[in-house]
């Protein structure tokens, strides 16, 4: 895939041998690096992090532990959804997000959980302040990462982000990527 | 109209709030009732005081001493299925001195505990615990001290509804020809549940712009441009448009009802859906048509219904079903709480159909809600921009109102004029 290649020139991604000999530095880079393509609205080349099998998922703040398969979410995106969303907060039209809000993704306490298969699960605290028009919005929350190895190289197979606020009603809506 | 001496008239230099003129096919509205906090004020007080109120779903609360709380019409109450499974809605407020005695969203409780001074109560009010109660004097009659229930309380098909107008005509009265369609959501959908995972969202907008916004066929096309392309992207067909009527129910609801471009869990099959659902789409239309009838079946299968029920409970049946209140906090903003309706014993792979087309379009992480967010704050700071004294809800007036005109809107600005002004043309 193009996009691929994309993201590895405008930010490689450091060749990582082995999924259980990755160390915490190469997944901050890998999360420092997400966070600025978002933070840059380099969607293409940030959705060239996600494994072509990836989730991108955001329960109800009202339950944490919910189901993409029995319960709502907010966001359950596979790869295409995914890439309609960024598709979508690309092309002017999604009207909450033009003109596109200013972000600045914050992303500290990274645990690395032991590998499961082919997957390395990682905790990451996150705060995205969300600046547009004359309002500031705070979303702060847990990410729930599974990396895996493509061609040698990090990429996200899942990102599930729940929030620590109890409702949305100070920040309205999830239209950016959290 | 007669002008009379109602403060909210004064509140438009030209007189009236809601000004008709059928020969002139012209309808439209004070754009104060969007911005004024004296009318806010009042609507709090003649239409949320007036009005029957969603409060919840019975399969928010399946056994005895299941309660869900939150705040209804601005106040906070709880809904708890009592000891003989009847539901009971109370004021969140100990008889003592004030504490709210339920204290989280939702569970299961025998007994409300008061955590200031310990007072209790069981889940039909009964006051069954004070300490020290030898302190109290014989003449103090303990069994007026209960929790105090909501003026009315009834439910409709599951549908909980409170008033806080002692005086309220009954529920059935109320909801008039709006009854037949939450026959429709509620057979086709055998028994429904509200599933878990709850939107809780806010737009800074007077709430009566969502009122119209989730009854308004005329916005799609424009506004949600990139949630059609996304279907179309996936491969529905969207040939057929939203074509269908408006209609208004009576006192002040009103539904649209179109043709359905898209899939519809029940039970109109689309590609989408995936070739293993083709099957079980199909036996759930048979049963539909089996039980129902062809034309009654077709209607629930293959048409959208988007309903209001006045004032601020919509219960969309389209992609999925959405049920949706909202509130206002000022003029200039409202909270909105949505659930996800479904059928109780729905196959998995249906259910998951069924998520994913509501929260594509729907929530505030969809493709479309964000936009009618945006949408509905931009037109709030259009109105504070001034210089347009009115806005105009005039589509439709000269023929048969279809899903796309105006008519909806207009019934339900009658009867908020009726309820405001206190007075009927």
């Amino acid at each position: 895939m193009t996009a691929t290649a994309d993201a590895q020139s405008v930010a490689p991604t450091p060749e990582v041998g082995r999924i259980d000999s990755v160390t915490r530095e190469q997944v901050e880079d890998l999360l420092y690096l997400e966070a600025g393509l978002l933070d840059d609205w380099e969607l293409d080349t940030w959705l060239a992090l996600y494994t072509e099998d990836c989730r991108y998922v955001i329960p109800c703040n009202d339950t944490p532990e919910g189901d993409p398969a029995r319960d709502l979410v907010l966001v359950d995106d596979d790869h295409l959804r995914l890439s309609c969303r960024v598709e979508r907060l690309n092309s002017r039209r999604a009207h909450r997000e033009y003109p596109h809000s200013a972000t600045s993704h914050q992303v500290t306490n990274v645990r690395l959980l032991p590998v499961e298969g082919d997957e390395l699960p990682v905790l990451a605290e996150f705060v995205v302040w969300r600046f547009r028009g004359e309002r500031s919005y705070s979303y702060a929350g847990r990410y729930h990462y599974r990396l895996r190895l493509v061609d040698s190289r990090l990429r996200v197979a899942s990102k599930r982000c729940v929030l620590r606020m109890g409702s949305l009603r100070q920040v309205s809506d999830v239209a950016i990527i959290l | 109209m007669t002008v009379t001496h109602d403060p909210t008239r004064q509140l438009a230099a030209s007189g009236p709030l809601v000004e008709e003129d059928l020969a002139g096919h012209r309808f439209r509205v004070h754009r104060s009732t969007m911005t004024s906090p004296e009318i806010h004020t009042m609507e709090l007080e003649r239409v949320f005081g007036r009005s029957w109120l969603y409060v919840g779903h019975e399969s928010e609360i399946p056994g005895k001493g299941d309660y869900v709380r939150r705040p209804v019409g601005g106040r906070r109450v709880f809904m708890v299925r009592g000891r003989s499974g009847q539901v009971n809605v109370f004021h969140n407020s100990c008889t003592h001195r004030g504490a709210m005695v339920c204290r989280t969203d939702r569970g299961n409780a025998k007994v409300f505990s008061c955590f200031y001074h310990a007072w209790s109560f069981n889940t039909d009010g009964d006051l069954v615990g004070v300490p020290d109660r030898q302190a109290y004097g014989d003449g103090l009659d303990f069994s007026a001290l209960g929790l105090r229930s909501v003026p009315r309380v009834e439910s409709y098909r599951g549908f909980v509804f409170l008033s806080y107008d002692p005086d309220i005509m009954g529920l059935i009265e109320y909801l008039a020809d709006a009854r037949e369609y939450i026959d429709l959501v509620v057979d086709a959908t055998g028994t429904p549940e509200i599933i878990s995972g709850t939107n809780e969202y806010a737009i800074n907008a007077n709430w009566k712009l969502l009122a119209e916004n989730s009854i308004d066929g005329y916005h799609a096309v424009s506004t949600h441009d990139t949630y059609f392309k996304y279907l179309v992207a996936l491969g529905t067909d969207l040939a057929g448009g939203v074509n269908g009527t408006a209609r208004a129910l009576g006192n002040g609801h009103a539904v649209l009802e179109y043709a359905a471009p898209w899939g519809r869990p029940v039970a109109k099959w689309e590609p989408l859906f995936g070739e293993a659902s083709r099957e079980e789409i199909g036996r759930l239309r048979a049963e539909l048509v089996d039980r129902y009838g062809e034309v009654r079946a077709s209607r629930m299968a293959d048409t959208n219904r988007n309903l209001l029920i006045y004032p601020n409970l919509v219960i969309n049946d389209i992609m999925a079903v959405t049920v949706r209140t909202f509130m206002p906090v000022s003029a200039d903003r409202m909270e909105i709480t949505a659930w996800e309706l479904a059928p109780s014993e729905e196959l998995p792979q249906l259910r998951q159909r069924r998520l994913d087309s509501f929260l594509t379009f729907l929530g505030p992480g969809g493709f479309a809600t964000p936009d009618d967010i945006e949408a509905l704050e931009s037109c709030q700071h259009g109105f504070h921009s001034g210089g347009v004294e009115w806005n105009d809800i005039s589509r439709g007036m000269a023929r048969e109102p279809q899903a796309n005109d105006e008519e909806q809107m207009r019934a339900f600005w009658r009867r908020w004029n009726e309820q405001m002004i206190g007075e009927t043309r």
